[in-house]
Order: C-alpha cells, then sequence, then structure tokens
C-alpha cells in the first residue's frame, strides 16, 4: 500500500488530529484579533484626535464671531482672535520654501536618477537620508545661529524672517521631494529612455522630452507632500521666523519681514493659556484649519495618486 | 558557395558574381575581432561578421547566446548599461564606431533601433514619430515636420490605418500598430541602418507577417539586421544569417544556404531543433 504522504503540521505535527485543528482554530482566532485590533486602533485613534479638536475648539466659533476670528488682529491679551495674519504667515513661509525646495529637489532628482554616476549615488542617497533624519530643533538651532545673523549683515531689520523660515523648511521638505520624485522618475519604463536614445536624443533630452512628462504625476505628487511637510513644521519655523504675529506689507522687501506661523502660535502659546479660556480655545481652532488645510493637500496628493494609478491601469502611462 | 546560385532564386543574393573588391565595398557594417564583457564576462568573442548594405541580416541562437549585445553593440546602446567593455573594431562605412571621435548620437542616428516590446512614448502617434525629426532638428512645424511624419507613417504601412488618429494617444493602438510606429518613428530620422531586436516577440502571427513584410520593403531603401528567435521567420525574411552560440559566430552564410546546408553540426542540429 503506498498510502496517502504525511501533511506536516509543523508545530502541531505529534498531536492528535482533533486537537490539533482545535488548536490552530484558536490560533488563528487570536492572530486575526490582534491584527484587526492594531488595524482600528489607527482609524479610532485618528477619530479621537479629530473629535477633541472639535470638542475643545467649538467653543471659539461659538463666542466670538466669525468675522472677527479670520480678523486682522492677533492679540490674544486683548482678546484680539483674528488668526488671519498667521494663515497668511503660514501660507507665505510654505510658498517660500516651496519655491526654492522645488527646483532644488526635481533638479537633485533628475541628476540623482538620470545622470550621476553609481559612486555618487551611493554617497548622495544616504546623505539625503540623513538629512531627512536631522532632528527640526537641529535645523531650527542652525538657522538662529548661522542663517539668521547672515541676513541681518545683508541689511534686513532681523534676521528672523518668511525667508530665513523658507530656507529651513525647503532644507525640511527637500528629503520628501527627493526620495518621492526619484522614485516616480525610476518608475519611468527602461523602455522610454532606450528609445529616446537608440533615436539619437542625447541624455538631456531624452529626460526633458520623454522621462519627466512620463513621470508628471508622480513628480506633482512629491511637491505636494513636500508641501505637507512644510505647513505642518513647527519647532524650526518658530525658532526662525520672528514670530510677530503681523501681515507683512506688500513690497520687494516683503519676505524679510517676521512673521508667526500657526504652528508656532499653537507651540508658543499653548503653555500659558488656563484650560478652558477663551484663548485656550482658538488655539484649537487654529488646529482644526490647520488639519482642513494639510487634510485637503493630502487628499489632493491622494486623487493624484489615484488617477496615476488608474491610468496605469488603462496602460495610458 | 558557387553551388549556391542555382539554388537560390533571389536576384539579391547573387553576391558571389561581383568583384571582390565591390564585394567589401558593399558591406554596410564591418565587424573584426570584437570582443564584449559584462564585467568579467565576455559575452562576445573575437567576433568578425560583415553586413551587407540593403539587405537583411538576421541572427539566430538561443538566449544568452549574445546576438542581442552584438545587436546593441552596433549602435553602441551598450553604452548605457554600466560596467561593459567592448574591445575590437566595428567598421560603419569604413569608420570605427568606437572610435573616440565618434558622436554617440549621430551614431544612433544613422543607426537606428526597434526594440522587442513596442515602445511608443506616452504622447500622441503624431509627437512619437516628430520626436526624432525635432531632437535632432531636422525639421519644424510647418517646414517639414508634417511631411516627414506621414511620409515615416506610409513607409512604415501605418498611414492608411491611422492618419484619422494622429492626435490620439499611441497608447490606443493595438500591440502590431505599436511596433510598427515604433518604426515609423527610427525611419524618421532617416537612418541607414535599421536594427530590430526580436521585434515581434510581442506580436501574434499576422502582425507578425505583417512586419516581415514591411521589412522586405524597408531593405530597398535602408540595411537591415534582425534578431529572432522564430527559426521560420530568419528563414523567411532574411537574405543572410548567422548563427551564434555562447558568444561565438559559429556560422554565417546566405539564409538558403544555411537553412538547405549548414557546415556545422551545431549549427544543423540548432535549427532542426534539436539543441537550444
Amino acid at each position: 500500500m503506498s498510502g496517502t504522504p504525511k501533511q506536516d503540521f509543523g508545530l502541531f505535527s505529534n498531536v492528535l488530529p482533533s486537537t490539533r485543528l482545535r488548536w490552530k482554530g484558536r490560533v488563528e482566532f487570536v492572530i486575526e484579533y490582534l491584527i484587526r485590533f492594531a488595524g482600528l486602533s489607527t482609524i479610532l485613534i485618528v477619530g479621537l484626535i479629530f473629535y477633541f479638536l472639535l470638542r475643545e475648539g467649538t467653543a471659539a466659533f461659538l463666542d466670538i464671531p466669525l468675522r472677527q476670528l479670520f480678523g486682522n488682529r492677533w492679540y490674544p491679551i486683548e482678546d484680539f482672535f483674528g488668526i488671519w495674519p498667521l494663515i497668511v504667515g503660514s501660507i507665505l513661509v510654505t510658498i517660500g520654501a516651496v519655491i526654492i525646495a522645488l527646483p532644488l529637489g526635481l533638479t537633485t532628482a533628475i541628476y540623482l536618477g538620470e545622470f550621476a554616476p553609481q559612486w555618487q549615488r551611493e554617497i548622495l542617497k544616504p546623505l539625503i537620508e540623513v538629512l531627512a533624519g536631522i532632528p527640526s530643533i537641529v535645523l531650527g538651532f542652525l538657522g538662529w545661529v548661522a542663517l539668521a545673523p547672515i541676513i541681518q549683515q545683508m541689511g534686513a531689520p532681523t534676521g528672523l524672517t518668511i525667508f530665513t523660515g523658507s530656507l529651513i523648511l525647503a532644507y525640511m521638505s527637500l528629503p520628501t521631494i527627493i526620495s518621492i520624485s526619484e522614485d516616480a522618475l525610476y518608475a519611468v519604463p527602461k523602455g522610454f529612455r532606450d528609445g529616446a536614445l537608440a533615436i539619437g536624443a542625447t541624455q538631456w533630452q531624452t529626460t526633458w522630452r520623454v522621462i519627466l512628462p512620463a513621470a508628471r504625476s508622480g513628480l506633482v505628487i512629491a511637491v505636494m507632500l513636500g508641501i505637507g511637510r512644510a505647513i505642518g513644521e513647527t519647532m524650526a519655523v518658530m525658532m526662525v521666523t520672528g514670530n510677530a504675529a503681523n501681515i507683512p506689507v506688500l513690497g520687494p522687501d516683503m519676505i524679510f519681514q517676521p512673521v508667526r506661523t500657526m504652528t508656532a502660535t499653537i507651540a508658543a502659546e499653548m503653555g500659558e493659556v488656563a484650560q478652558g479660556s477663551l484663548h485656550y480655545s482658538v488655539l484649537f481652532w487654529i488646529g482644526i484649519v490647520l488639519f482642513v488645510i494639510t487634510f485637503g493637500i493630502n487628499s489632493l496628493a491622494g486623487r493624484l495618486m489615484g488617477t496615476q494609478a488608474g491610468r496605469r491601469r488603462k496602460g495610458q502611462l | 558557395m558557387m553551388d549556391e546560385q542555382s539554388s537560390t532564386g533571389d536576384q539579391s543574393l547573387m553576391d558571389d558574381q561581383t568583384p571582390m573588391a565591390e564585394q567589401i565595398n558593399d558591406n554596410k557594417i564591418e565587424v573584426q575581432d570584437f570582443d564584449f564583457y559584462y564585467g568579467d564576462f565576455q559575452a562576445l568573442k573575437s567576433l568578425n561578421i560583415s553586413v551587407r548594405r540593403n539587405q537583411i541580416t538576421a541572427l539566430i541562437g538561443p538566449s544568452g547566446c549574445g546576438k542581442s549585445t552584438f545587436l546593441r553593440a552596433m549602435n553602441r546602446m551598450n553604452d548605457t548599461i554600466r560596467n561593459t567593455r567592448a574591445e575590437g573594431i566595428v567598421l560603419l562605412d569604413s569608420k570605427n564606431i568606437y572610435d573616440e571621435d565618434v558622436d554617440v548620437t549621430e551614431l544612433r542616428q544613422r543607426v537606428g533601433m526597434v526594440f522587442q516590446r513596442p515602445n511608443p512614448f506616452p504622447q500622441s502617434v503624431y509627437d512619437n514619430v516628430a520626436f526624432g525629426p525635432r531632437v535632432l532638428g531636422l525639421a519644424r512645424e510647418g517646414n517639414g515636420l508634417e511631411e516627414i511624419v506621414q511620409e515615416s507613417l506610409e513607409n512604415a504601412g501605418l498611414w492608411h490605418e491611422i492618419r484619422h488618429r494622429l492626435r490620439d494617444p499611441a497608447f490606443g493602438l493595438s500591440p502590431g500598430q505599436q511596433q510598427r510606429l515604433c518604426i515609423a518613428r527610427t525611419i524618421a530620422v532617416r537612418p541607414e541602418v535599421i536594427l530590430m531586436d526580436e521585434p515581434c516577440s510581442a506580436l501574434d502571427p499576422v502582425a507578425t507577417l505583417h512586419i516581415e513584410d514591411l521589412m522586405r520593403q524597408l531593405a530597398e531603401q535602408y540595411t537591415i539586421v534582425i534578431v529572432t528567435h522564430n527559426m521560420q521567420q530568419a528563414a523567411r525574411a532574411s537574405h543572410w544569417t548567422g548563427f551564434f552560440w555562447l558568444g561565438k559566430l559559429v556560422e554565417f552564410n546566405q539564409t538558403a544556404e544555411i537553412f538547405r546546408a549548414p557546415h556545422e553540426k551545431l549549427t544543423e542540429s540548432y535549427i532542426t531543433g534539436r539543441r537550444g
């Protein structure tokens, strides 16, 4: 008799079949619930965050008219809770950071992905990861000690300005932009590259006319996530932007004026307010506004990523 | 070598009647003692082969025998692979393409390439064909570019099928059409040689025959070298056949001769399906 080959049940192979099955069932059950718990807890925590933000922040827009909430004066001691200067501050610093980081990040990614020889890539990529790992407070410190004095010497009234903040933020979002855009370039099928080179296009023509258009949506996502990283940043910005809650006067030297961002406001004033006071509630209200902005940016990036995936499926990318 | 004239009716194959000197001039590409290395691995071993002008030369052999490597050596596409080394001489119209003063982009314009998988750019049909003339500055919009695109598509046998779809994305075409589009893209820069790396392996039989017909027409203007896994294709569509084995050129002769009476035992066992 040949008989059926003995199946190996690993850990339970020496136990009676019925017991074995019962044990297997229990282990499966426990593992499944552990995984499910871990997954659901993330959703729960996000939900709780939003709930507490809303609970603590509602008092602000119940007690203060919306017009005043978005007013031009942030002077909490005299009950002026206009957060407009803070929104403007955040946006200006972020835009500045993007203007600096975008060309720098994209060109670095293009260089790394298309032009750099292997040995340079092996040095540069870990360095970029190191840049990503620098704590923001250290970068802020660097801005404070090294960058701000230089900017002041250049003739600005203070070294703690929009420009200083943008520069520091740019370097903070660079690793995100570089690594994601490099992935996007890497994902471009090799056939496109070969096809262009085989016709007689130069390396740069190939990159500019074929690779970059093909990687476009991935590059947009890289920039969006870079912006997301920049707008939510707190410590570094708090140290180098001067924290004056005023709206900068339009003009050529606008970027050399100090501002205060939403994140810095929350971080700086949270420790000083009485819990449950109006000021306290307004700080949460700022948190809600910030949450909505970053959520908007992230979901826009997510949607772009979704359309990219969709186009890939249809074979159009 | 003399008896093959009687066996082949094709006029273009009667090279042996021409005097020796002219025959040498008739070589579009001449390869002399060519070696190629991937790192320490020698992929091509002292290759000597001549590619005749305006004829179709097929390269056959099992996977990894070096035939694609050799193809890519003729327009220096191997330069894009790291850690490779070429030694020896590849003469294109008696000029060594591995000389230091050779402009690789110009070389690749003269020696075009069609790849295994159709690789149109993610752009419109028109932009795909216009790509080469644009980057090489051969023509501009309203100054000959439209004509080049039309002519190239006509020569690739594609114009009548897709002339109303020039602005559509190239990915909307069938694989066979995409491959012919890639051929149109290649001939749009007026090359002298077209290298084809298993151009039909991703296509169905009908599309394959279509490409083979096209190759015969193109051979009137261009010199064609094709790598193929398909023995029937080599037999059907080429004038000359080279059989590669482990990085060496085992046998090179007129196609009819190779398939009718191969000189080498190895060739015979490969084409009859006993090896490979």
